[in-house]
């Protein structure tokens, strides 16, 4: 018993666990562990706060009296539209389209809070301003008899913290909303919570990305990390390079993003606290970019005759890093990120080495026979291009593992599944940032509870001095695309990458399955009657199954 | 006999156009002879029409709202043609014993669209391989919505499944709402109102079954798997025991009272008038015995019927009784492989679901060897783990490759693709399913020698899926690509 929780809820949660407890499975053979359905004393919030206290006494929620505004202290007021949406975004959330329930209730049977009060403490509420890595995100709130306070120093992260208030708002047995007196205080563990989506291998449409942002607030993630294009298409449209989509993309009007689409992603994910960071991958994963840029890709030779085919970006020519420097020159102004992602992965060297031009140029800088030192030679270029914009830059691991001279804000993602706990310590030893990626390929499916896996990963079990292990300043969840687009997508990545973001979010110490099952469950259903297709962990409902469809 | 001809024309005004409409077929036809030439329809000028010889007539609710569906699938958006070519008028005829046949038919002519034979009459030569192609829905463990159902319903009927086997009822809970017993559906359902089928909903969904030509065929397995049913109707299930005293848990329905056999009577009395078809899905899997032998009362029952330790011979009982039931109910019963494996009499079965993985084709063999029809379902569990790449799992699937007799292999009904609900509900069930099952649509209506290789399948089923989008379903890509319509919600 959670004496925490107004009891109609816990006599509602008693009835879900004692209906899933007789669900036992059969007809499958293969089968990770299965917890038991319970309640946790943390009720439904995910991804836990560092710290939370929820007190018995339980307080009504009215959607008739009930009101979020800003605190007279508050360094924002009604003029910052990113609170006033998510005001209006949050108050939907939690009392759904019923309006004026109970109206014409008397009011002082119970305690009511008829107030939500937002304080931004810093001078600068950053009402405008687009979120940065180096944000301070602490908080804490508090919910209070009549009213309640939401302490915060930084815009963005209030959206979590109203996100973390609707999810302590309750109903009780007669469909009232409760809320209980709760202590929080919260921060997150890694400043980097990413998410990728790739719309290269099957375009996405907006409508998509944009709803799977809604999710991701819903999670906590703060980062989009965008692999907008690869080499089965080219769907970004370019301004300067206009015949990069016209003639890369699967279809010149229909798979494409236009600037207006662009502008509208980062918007949407600014609204909720969260960075676009585009990947522009090079000089490999660049077979649609050939179609629109010529001479960009390398001829591949077969002896002395070219074979028709492509290969990597072509690293001798002057002319593509005249192209490189004007094409990155309009992705950081498009992309107001602090990053962009060059990608270097999985260059393919057979291309290049058939190639009589790139074997002359090899000879003349005396690289010999070694390709990653070409590789090198590009990368070093590129980066100093990608500089001299301003911007920093997150490679794929590859970039460091072949020595490239890296500029030391670099961010290092690592991916490769196999020691990648050794990769985060030497990347670590190196002295450069890094994210991981590894452990969360969610692309990878396989039947049952997967998503206990992604939730056991402890991303510093590596070894290394406690400096090492601050410059892991977080993690991605990666969806790429081969079998994924809008048909699947969502309920493929959700509720798996929310185990992720409890990773990324939450204290170390947070690693109980049990309770994470029990508030993951009720997280998920959450997610449903908020209109996204997640799908379920196991055998169960919700009350508001999935609308859609 | 075979003299119901249906006989119906459509008039066209047919304009030639340029070659290279997207193929798409899907299942493949038995004959499909396409001519170079290409034509368009235009809205304006095209009708379904009854042909003047045919026994079906307008009137025939069948066909009647199979014309309104297929016009607005063969013009999504009515597309207004201002300037004209060489336009001239032609028309097409298709034949079929019944308005079933016509219906499938149909389905092709939606496919065959632009791809009129030179002679501008299209002529369908197609029959299915099997008279049974199904797909396994399971509402216990997750609630399906009936909306979600019905949308199955039309994309079964867009690849040619005809049976829709309805998993209604298990453990988890017991989302049937019956009119003599509504405390089954009100103490084990997830929730008495919003995750229960009404009579009126079972009804709309076999109607609009029907209309697509599908069978729904109702699923209620017993003795095991009924957890659920104990909550509304005490004394239903067997008491399981620790030592000399009860536990305080329910094992599988308590076959040693007469109670219950008079309680199943009345339930499925219900259950076969709401359901006009002729088949009932008994169940019968994982009857797991322990609790029974755990039990003092059923223990004298084995000794008074002289059982010994054999409970396999319990079981059979049970099923007996059943079987009496469904005799007098004048309906025919489907059980699972577990029934013909423990049943003491297994020739007296009628139809048996082979669904164990492991030497399947091994069961199919006994069990028709047995004399006894088999519907297979082991190769098409869409739910068990495999590469993410495994439509072809399901496609090369060789349901009559086991050693047996003509006569043997006639008895193989046909198949079944099931999709167990553990992990399964409204918000991924369409992209789970299809095109997966379509991989096993095929496999089950078209010739296998025309339809073996899977790098041939590949590109029409990939054509097949975005027509599929453009219908608005939910089907999940094969492979990296795009559909000109890509699926535009959530």
């Amino acid at each position: 018993m959670n004496p925490a929780l107004g009891w109609g809820t816990t006599t509602f949660l008693l009835l879900l666990a004692a209906v899933v407890c007789h669900g036992h499975v059969e007809r499958q053979e293969q089968w990770e562990e299965v917890p038991q359905l319970g309640e946790s004393r943390f009720g439904s919030l995910w991804p836990l706060p560092q710290n939370v206290v929820i007190s018995p006494v339980a307080f009504m929620l009215r959607s008739s009296s009930f009101q979020i505004v800003h605190s007279a202290e508050s360094s924002a007021g009604p003029g910052c539209s990113i609170l006033q949406s998510a005001f209006r975004r949050y108050f939907e959330y939690m009392f759904g389209y019923t309006k004026n329930q109970g109206g014409n209730t008397k009011k002082g049977q119970d305690s009511e809070v008829t107030e939500l009060q937002v304080w931004i403490t810093s001078a600068d509420s950053e009402c405008d301003a687009y979120p940065s890595v180096t944000s301070d995100e602490s908080c804490d709130y508090s919910a209070l008899c009549c009213y309640m306070f939401l302490l915060y120093s930084y815009t963005p992260l209030l959206l979590l913290g109203l996100e973390t208030f609707s999810q302590l708002v309750y109903e009780d047995q007669y469909g009232a909303k409760k809320i209980n007196k709760t202590d929080v205080q919260d921060f997150p563990r890694f400043a980097h919570r990413g998410l990728l989506l790739d719309s290269s291998r099957h375009f996405l449409p907006v409508k998509v990305i944009l709803a799977n942002l809604e999710a991701m607030a819903m999670n906590k993630y703060n980062v989009f990390h965008w692999h907008i294009v690869d080499d089965n298409s080219f769907p970004y449209e370019s301004t300067v390079f206009p015949d990069l989509s016209r003639k890369g993309a699967y279809h010149p009007y229909t798979h494409i993003y236009t600037p207006t689409d662009v502008k509208m992603v980062i918007e949407f994910a600014r609204m909720r606290g969260i960075r676009v960071i585009s990947e522009f991958d090079t000089p490999g994963h660049t077979q649609s970019w050939g179609k629109g840029q010529m001479d960009l890709l390398t001829s591949c030779y077969s002896g002395e005759n070219p074979t028709g085919s492509f290969g990597p970006v072509n690293p001798i020519l002057n002319s593509t890093y005249d192209f490189m420097a004007k094409f990155f020159k309009e992705v950081s102004l498009v992309f107001p990120d602090t990053y962009i992602h060059l990608g270097g992965d999985e260059v393919d060297f057979t291309c290049w080495k058939s190639n009589p031009d790139i074997q002359a140029f090899m000879q003349e800088h005396g690289f010999d026979k070694d390709f990653k030192k070409l590789e090198s030679y590009y990368i070093q270029k590129l980066l100093d291009i990608v500089g001299s914009t301003k911007k920093g830059y997150m490679i794929w691991q590859e970039v460091f593992d072949n020595g490239v001279k890296l500029k030391p804000d670099t961010v290092v993602e690592v991916w490769m599944g196999s020691n990648y706990q050794e990769e985060l310590q030497n990347v670590t030893a190196a002295g450069f940032s890094t994210i991981l990626s590894a452990p969360w390929y969610l692309d990878y499916i396989s039947y049952g509870q997967d998503w206990q896996r992604y939730y056991k990963v402890e991303p510093l079990a590596f070894k290394g001095t406690d400096a090492q292990k601050k410059l892991v300043i977080g993690g991605e969840a990666c969806l790429w695309g081969e079998y994924v687009d809008a048909t699947n997508l969502t309920p493929r990545l959700w509720p798996r990458a929310s185990a992720v973001a409890e990773r990324l979010w939450s204290n170390q110490n947070v690693t109980d399955v049990g309770d994470a099952y029990n508030r993951l469950t009720q997280h998920r259903c959450r997610m449903v009657a908020r209109g996204i297709p997640a799908e379920p962990l196991f055998v169960g409902y919700c009350d508001q199954e999935y609308k859609g469809l | 006999t075979h003299t119901h001809w249906i006989l119906f024309m459509f008039l066209l005004t047919l304009q030639r156009v340029a070659p290279g409409g997207e193929a798409g077929v899907w299942p493949m036809p038995r004959k499909m002879s396409e001519g170079s030439e290409r034509y368009a329809l235009h809205p304006q000028g095209f009708s379904f029409r009854y042909g003047r010889d045919s026994s079906a007539q307008l009137g025939c609710s069948v066909l009647d709202a199979a014309f309104r569906r297929y016009f607005a699938l063969c013009f999504p958006e009515n597309t207004v043609e201002t300037d004209r070519l060489s336009v001239s008028a032609g028309h097409g005829e298709l034949t079929a014993n019944t308005v079933w046949g016509a219906l499938r038919g149909e389905s092709h002519f939606r496919d065959l669209i632009i791809r009129l034979s030179r002679n501008l009459f299209l002529k369908i030569e197609d029959f299915p391989r099997f008279q049974y192609r199904g797909i396994l829905l399971d509402t216990s463990r997750h609630f399906l919505p009936v909306r979600t159902i019905l949308k199955t319903l039309d994309v079964m009927a867009y690849n040619k499944f005809n049976v829709l086997h309805w998993h209604v009822v298990d453990d988890p809970s017991f989302p049937y709402q019956s009119q003599s017993f509504p405390d089954l559906s009100n103490k084990g359902a997830f929730h008495p109102q919003s995750h229960v089928y009404t009579q009126a909903d079972i009804r709309k969904m076999v109607s609009h079954a029907r209309l697509r030509g599908i069978r729904i065929i109702p699923e209620f397995d017993s003795p095991g798997h009924t957890q659920s049913w104990g909550k509304g109707q005490p004394g239903l299930l067997t008491p399981c025991y620790k030592g000399l005293h009860p536990s305080g848990t329910f094992g599988p329905v308590n076959p040693t009272l007469s109670t219950n056999y008079n309680f199943m009577g009345r339930l499925l009395k219900e259950v076969s008038t709401l359901f006009p078809d002729p088949y009932i899905h008994l169940g019968g899997d994982e009857v797991d015995f322990s609790c029974w032998k755990s039990n003092p009362d059923v223990r004298m029952f084995m000794k008074k019927m002289g059982f010994g330790t054999d409970y396999g011979k319990l079981g059979s009982l049970y099923f007996k009784n059943m079987m009496n039931i469904i005799e007098t109910l004048n309906k025919t019963s489907v059980v699972w492989q577990d029934v013909f494996d423990y049943h003491s009499s297994p020739k007296s079965l009628d139809v048996v679901e082979v669904w164990k993985a492991g030497c399947y084709m091994c069961e199919v063999r006994r069990v028709t060897a047995a004399g006894v029809r088999v519907i297979l379902a082991s190769p098409w569990y869409l739910d068990q783990p495999g590469p993410t790449h495994e439509w072809s799992r399901f496609y090369t699937v060789r349901p009559l490759a086991f050693t047996g007799t003509e006569h043997q292999k006639r008895l193989l009904i046909g198949g079944e693709v099931c999709l167990w609900g553990e992990y399964v509900d409204g918000t991924n069930l369409a992209p789970l399913l299809w095109p997966r099952a379509s991989a096993a649509a095929e496999r089950l209506w078209s010739d296998e020698a025309q339809t073996s290789s899977v790098s041939q399948a590949y590109p029409r089923l990939a054509a097949f899926r975005c027509k599929l989008l453009r219908r608005g379903v939910q089907a999940q890509p094969l492979f990296v690509g795009h559909c000109k319509h890509e699926y535009e919600d959530l």
